[in-house]
C-alpha cells in the first residue's frame, strides 16, 4: 500500500552554518563536537519513515532529543535542512508557500502540549477556527463545531472560555479543533504530557476508541515509553535527534536494538504489550479417537504434559499426561474443560486463564485452535527470558529502518 | 588655551539654513502644506462640535465613561471637576485642548498602531524603527518647535503636529511589544491551520494584544497632555495658550487656574484610558445596562421621556 506519509533523509540544523554542520554529520562527528566547534545545534538527523494510512507512529524519546522539531518539519512550520517529506506523495518541504497552507488547511491538523487554545474567543469558536480560516460561514461552522465537540463530549461547554475548563477538557476541545476540519493526517506533540496521570489515561483510552471510527493518520509524540507502547502501531526510539529504533510495541520491547532502549524497556509490564498470538506455539494436536499409546507417544515426543484434542476439527478439551497413565478409559472420558482467548489478546489478561494450570487455547474467528499458550512460554515471556524463535520480522535496527512497512497488527 | 575651534570652525546654523530655508521647504512646502489638511480637519470639526455640545452633556458623557471603566471615585472627581472648570470660566479653552489632544492621539494611533505592526513583523524592522523612536524621545521637546515652524508655519496644526511627533512613540513601541508578546504556540497553532499573516494579525495577534496597545495609547496620551502648554508657543490655542499669556503677562491668577484646567482633565483622562486598558474596550451589553440603569434611577411609570 502506498504510504500516507513518507519521510526521507531528513535532516534539521539550528544555527547560520548548517551546511558545515551537515558535512561534519555525514563524516560521523557528533552532536555535541558539532555544536562546540560551529555552534550549529543539530535537531534531526537523517529521519526515515512511512507512516501507512490509519496508523498510529509514536515517536518516543527523551526531552531535547529532536521530537518536537521532527514533528513540526511534517507540516511546515520548521523548515527542513535538507530531506523530503512526502504525504500521499507531494513533498511538503518544497511545495511552495501557497501550497504549504492549503495543504495544513485540508489535510493536517496538529495538536499542541499546552493546548494552545485561544483564550480570547469561546469553545465552540475555537473548535471552528480551521474553518474561520477556510472562509466557511459562521452559522455553518459553528454547526460543524458542536458536531465535533459532540465526539469528545464537550458540547455542553460550547460557550464557555478556554480558562473554565480544567486541563483535560481543554485538550479535548484542542483535539476537536483539529479534527472539525476532517484532516486525514494529526500530528500531537506530547498531547497529553501536561495532564496528571489519570487523566492522561483517560485520554489515552479516549483516543484509543476515538481512532477506531476515525482511522486517522497519526504521528504521536510523547516521552513515556508505556503511552508509546499503549497507542503505538509502531514506534521510533529516538535520541540525539536520530531514530535508534522503529518498530511494533513487541518488537521494541522483544528485542531492544541497544543498551539504550533496554534501559527504557527493563521496567515495561510486558503482560501489557505482548498478545497470545505473539507467544503461542503452533498447534499440535491429537485426535479424540486416537489411542492411549499413541497420545501417550505423542505427549513424550513434544514434550508436553497436556494436550489438545479435536473432534472434526473442532477442540474437543485438553488431555493430561497423568490422568492418561494407567488407565484404559477411553480417551474421550478424560478430556478436560479448557480456557480459550484470541490471538491479539494482552498477556495480562490470560492471567486468571493461566490459573487453572492448562495450556490455553489460542482460536480464530471460526473458533479452529490457531495456537497453544503454553504456560512456561508465558512466564518466560513475562519474565523477559524468552527463548523461543526470533518472530516472523527481525526486530529493526537504525541502518534497515526504511524497509520497515510490514508487520502490522490489524 | 587651545581649544578646537582656534583650528576649524563648522557652520552648523549656516548649513541648516541653507538645507531647510534653500532647499527643504521651497521644494516640499506643497507636501507639508498638504499634509496639515487632514489634521486641521479633524481638529477644527472636533473642536466645533466640543463647543457646540452643551457643557451638562459632555460632562454626563464623561462621568458615565468613568464609572464604566475607572469606577466611583474618578466618577465624582470628573463630575465636580468638570464643574469646576466651568466655574472658573475656562470650559470653552478647556473643550479646545480636549479636541486637540483627542486629535493628536487619534493621529497617533492611527500612524502608530500600522507602525508597531510593522515593527513587530521582523527584527530588521524592528532594528530600523527602534532608533527612530529612541532619538524621538531623547530630544527635547522644545527642540521639536524649531523645524516644525521652518516647515508647517505657526499656528493651531503645526502644535498639533508637533505634539503627534512628540507623543507617538509610546504606542508603536508598546504595540510591537503586545504583538511579540502573544504566546509562541498559539502564533503556530493559528500557522498550523493555514491562517494567513492577516487573518492571524485580526483572529490572534491585535486581541491578544489589545490591552498592552490600550497602555501605549494611555502613554501617548499623557504625552500628549504635556505638550499642551508648548505647543501654545507656536500659536496652539486652548489651556495652553492660557498658561502662556499669564506667564508672560505675570499674571499668576490666570496662568493657574489654566494649569489647574490641565490637570482636571490629565487625570480624568489618565484614569478612564487606564481602566480600559485594563478592563478591555468591551462596550455591548454591560454599558447598555449602565445607562439603563442611569436612566431609570425613578420608577418608570412617573417618567415617560427618561432624560
Ligand atoms: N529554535 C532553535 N534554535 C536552536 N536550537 C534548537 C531550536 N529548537 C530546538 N533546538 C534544539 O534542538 C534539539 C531538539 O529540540 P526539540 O525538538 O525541542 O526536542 P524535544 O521536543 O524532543 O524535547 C535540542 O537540542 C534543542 O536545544
Ligand atoms: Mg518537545
Amino acid at each position: 500500500m502506498h504510504p500516507k506519509l513518507s519521510v526521507r533523509h531528513l535532516f534539521k540544523i539550528f544555527g547560520a552554518r548548517s551546511e558545515e554542520a551537515l558535512e561534519r554529520l555525514a563524516q560521523g562527528q557528533s552532536k555535541e563536537e558539532i555544536l562546540r566547534e560551529t555552534g550549529a545545534a543539530v535537531g534531526v538527523q537523517d529521519a526515515n519513515f512511512e507512516v501507512a494510512e490509519g496508523e498510529i507512529f509514536v515517536v518516543m524519546g527523551l526531552s531535547g532529543s529532536g521530537k518536537s522539531t521532527l514533528v513540526r518539519m511534517l507540516n511546515g512550520l520548521i523548515p527542513p535542512t535538507s530531506g523530503k517529506i512526502c504525504i500521499d506523495g507531494e513533498d511538503v518541504a518544497s511545495c511552495g508557500a501557497a501550497r504549504l497552507q492549503a495543504i495544513r488547511r485540508e489535510k493536517i491538523a496538529m495538536v499542541f502540549q499546552h493546548f494552545a487554545l485561544f483564550p480570547h474567543w469561546t469553545i465552540a469558536e475555537n473548535v471552528a477556527y480551521g474553518l474561520k480560516i477556510k472562509g466557511i460561514p459562521a452559522a455553518e461552522r459553528r454547526a460543524k463545531a458542536l458536531e465535533t465537540l459532540d465526539q469528545v463530549g464537550l458540547r455542553p461547554w460550547a460557550d464557555a472560555r478556554p480558562p473554565q475548563l480544567s486541563g483535560g477538557m481543554q485538550q479535548r476541545v484542542g483535539l476537536a479543533r483539529a479534527l472539525a476540519t476532517g484532516p486525514q493526517v494529526l500530528l500531537m506533540d506530547e498531547p497529553f504530557g501536561a495532564l496528571d496521570p489519570l487523566i492522561r489515561r483517560e485520554m489515552q483510552d479516549e483516543l484509543v476508541t476515538l481512532q477506531k471510527t476515525l482511522k486517522k493518520t497519526i504521528v504521536f509524540i510523547t516521552h513515556d515509553l508505556n503511552e508509546a507502547l499503549l497507542l503505538g502501531n509502531r514506534i521510533a526510539i529516538m535520541r540525539d535527534g536520530r531514530f535508534v529504533q522503529v518498530g511494533a510495541p513487541q518488537d521494541i520491547v522483544g528485542h531492544p536494538a541497544d543498551d539504550y532502549v533496554s534501559a527504557f524497556v527493563g521496567d515495561i509490564d510486558r503482560g501489557r504489550v505482548f498478545r497470545a498470538g505473539d507467544i503461542a506455539r503452533p498447534p499440535q494436536s491429537v485426535q479424540v479417537d486416537a489411542s492411549h499409546a499413541d497420545v501417550l507417544d505423542f505427549m513424550m515426543r513434544s514434550g508436553r504434559t497436556a494436550v489438545y484434542a479435536l473432534d472434526n476439527g473442532r477442540i474437543a478439551g485438553v488431555l493430561c499426561h497423568e490422568d492418561l497413565v494407567g488407565t484404559t478409559v477411553a480417551i474421550r472420558d478424560h478430556l478436560k474443560p479448557f480456557a480459550r482467548t484470541r490471538p491479539e489478546v494482552k498477556l495480562h489478561e490470560l492471567y486468571p486463564l493461566a490459573a487453572r494450570g492448562l495450556p490455553i487455547a489460542v482460536v480464530d474467528d471460526n473458533d479452529t485452535l490457531s495456537g497453544v499458550v503454553e504456560l512456561d512460554d508465558l512466564f518466560a515471556c513475562l519474565a523477559g527470558t524468552d527463548s523461543r524463535p526470533a518472530p516472523a520480522h527481525p526486530p529493526v535496527t537504525a541502518h534497515q529502518q526504511t524497509e520497515r512497512l510490514d508487520a502490522q497488527p490489524g | 588655551m587651545l581649544s578646537p575651534a582656534d583650528l576649524v570652525t563648522i557652520p552648523l546654523d549656516d548649513w541648516m539654513n541653507a538645507f531647510v530655508r534653500g532647499w527643504l521647504v521651497p521644494n516640499f512646502r506643497p507636501f507639508f502644506r498638504a499634509a496639515q489638511v487632514p489634521v486641521s480637519n479633524v481638529l477644527n470639526t472636533l473642536n466645533a462640535f466640543l463647543l457646540w455640545v452643551p457643557m451638562l452633556v459632555t460632562t454626563a458623557a464623561f462621568t458615565l465613561a468613568a464609572l464604566r471603566w475607572a469606577g466611583v471615585g474618578t466618577a465624582i472627581f470628573t463630575l465636580l471637576g468638570f464643574a469646576f472648570i466651568d466655574m472658573i470660566g475656562y470650559w470653552p479653552e478647556t473643550m479646545t485642548t480636549l479636541a486637540m489632544i483627542v486629535t493628536s492621539v487619534l493621529f497617533c494611533a492611527l500612524i502608530g498602531v500600522p507602525l508597531g505592526i510593522f515593527a513587530a513583523r521582523s527584527d530588521t524592522a524592528w532594528k530600523i524603527t527602534r532608533p527612530v523612536l529612541d532619538i524621538m524621545q531623547t530630544i527635547p521637546s522644545f527642540v521639536y518647535l524649531v523645524p516644525i515652524v521652518m516647515l508647517f508655519g505657526v499656528g493651531m496644526t503645526p502644535g498639533i503636529i508637533a505634539t503627534i511627533i512628540f507623543a507617538i512613540p509610546p504606542i508603536v513601541r508598546l504595540t510591537n511589544l503586545g504583538i511579540r508578546g502573544v504566546r509562541h504556540d498559539l502564533i503556530e497553532a493559528a500557522q498550523s491551520f493555514g491562517s494567513t499573516r492577516w487573518q492571524m494579525l485580526w483572529d490572534l495577534q491585535l486581541p491578544m494584544a489589545m490591552r498592552t496597545i490600550l497602555a501605549g495609547l494611555n502613554q501617548t496620551l499623557m504625552l500628549a497632555l504635556s505638550m499642551v502648554v508648548i505647543a501654545a508657543l507656536i500659536g496652539a490655542g486652548g489651556l495652553g495658550l492660557v498658561v502662556n499669556t499669564g506667564l508672560g503677562r505675570l499674571n499668576v491668577g490666570e496662568a493657574t487656574s489654566g494649569g489647574v484646567g490641565i490637570v482636571i482633565l490629565a487625570i480624568v483622562l489618565d484614569r478612564i484610558t487606564q481602566g480600559m486598558g485594563e478592563k478591555g474596550l468591551g462596550v455591548g451589553p454591560s454599558l447598555a445596562r449602565l445607562l439603563g440603569g442611569v436612566f431609570r434611577t425613578r420608577p418608570l411609570p412617573d417618567q415617560k421621556t427618561p432624560g
